[in-house]
């Protein structure tokens, strides 16, 4: 019974990694297509974990892979904060596909800080960080 | 549970055929970035299915490495990403306003 759950577990990761790769082929734009690389790193990994620690069923075991999956959850919202930070610095984010974009506030006096700022740290490509 | 290792081997060779086809054909090196980050989360789910299938624990070290280095691969190249000069970024009918970017007087550069 517990390697049936198991197994669906494990099927069910696998099937979250193959559908993130399928809208990777087929999304436009950078950041939609981060949207589906996140489901792999998170959800499918931590399905998969689950699957394993229920086949393995040892405490030293279960121990690395909470520790896998600690690390995963903190270090995928990082390296998608920079990859996303990084389409927008470069141009490759299309404002047409945005609903909702908190950048574009070119019409009123306040934003020309913001912009200004933005486009002195992009002078340098290796600038501070914000 | 070999039924189940088949179904994991087709789904997640599928994974990495895919994310091979958008790193080769992603027009921007971030495309590629993200593929290459999928790439690897389905590379180490796939070693996670292979210790579960003949459950053995020798390769969860593995795991962790792969946890780590995939975060340090992808926020590297996101830190020294530069625009591509022989391509503009967006189409003709898309061009974005110049504030929106701040990025105009870099062409000619890396």
């Amino acid at each position: 019974m517990i390697d049936v759950i198991a197994g669906i577990l494990l099927v069910s990761g696998a099937l979250m990694a193959t559908t993130a790769a399928i809208g990777i082929v087929r999304f436009p734009d950078v950041l939609s297509r981060m949207h589906a690389a996140t489901k792999p790193q998170t959800v499918g990994l931590l399905l998969i974990l689950a699957g394993l620690g229920l086949r393995l069923q040892d405490l030293s075991d279960i121990t690395v892979l909470v520790l896998i999956a600690l690390f995963q959850l903190l270090t995928a919202p990082v390296s998608a904060h920079m990859v996303g930070r990084a389409a927008f610095r470069t141009g490759f984010a299309r404002p047409d596909l945005l609903t909702v974009c908190e950048f574009d506030t070119a019409d009123t006096p306040t934003a020309a800080d913001p912009d200004d700022t933005v486009a002195q740290d992009d002078d340098d490509p290796a600038g501070p960080t914000r | 549970m070999i039924v189940v290792g088949t179904i994991c081997a087709v789904l997640l060779s599928i994974t990495g055929v895919l994310c091979i086809v958008r790193i080769v054909r992603g027009p921007t090196m971030l495309d590629r970035t993200v593929a290459a980050d999928v790439f690897v989360a389905a590379a180490a789910g796939a070693i996670g299915v292979e210790a579960a299938i003949g459950r053995h624990d020798t390769t969860l070290s593995i795991l962790v490495v792969l946890a780590l280095v995939g975060f340090l691969g992808s926020v590297s190249i996101a830190r020294f990403a530069a625009p591509d000069t022989d391509r503009p970024p967006v189409d003709d009918d898309r061009a974005r306003p110049a504030e929106w970017t701040g990025r105009d007087d870099e062409e000619d550069g890396s």
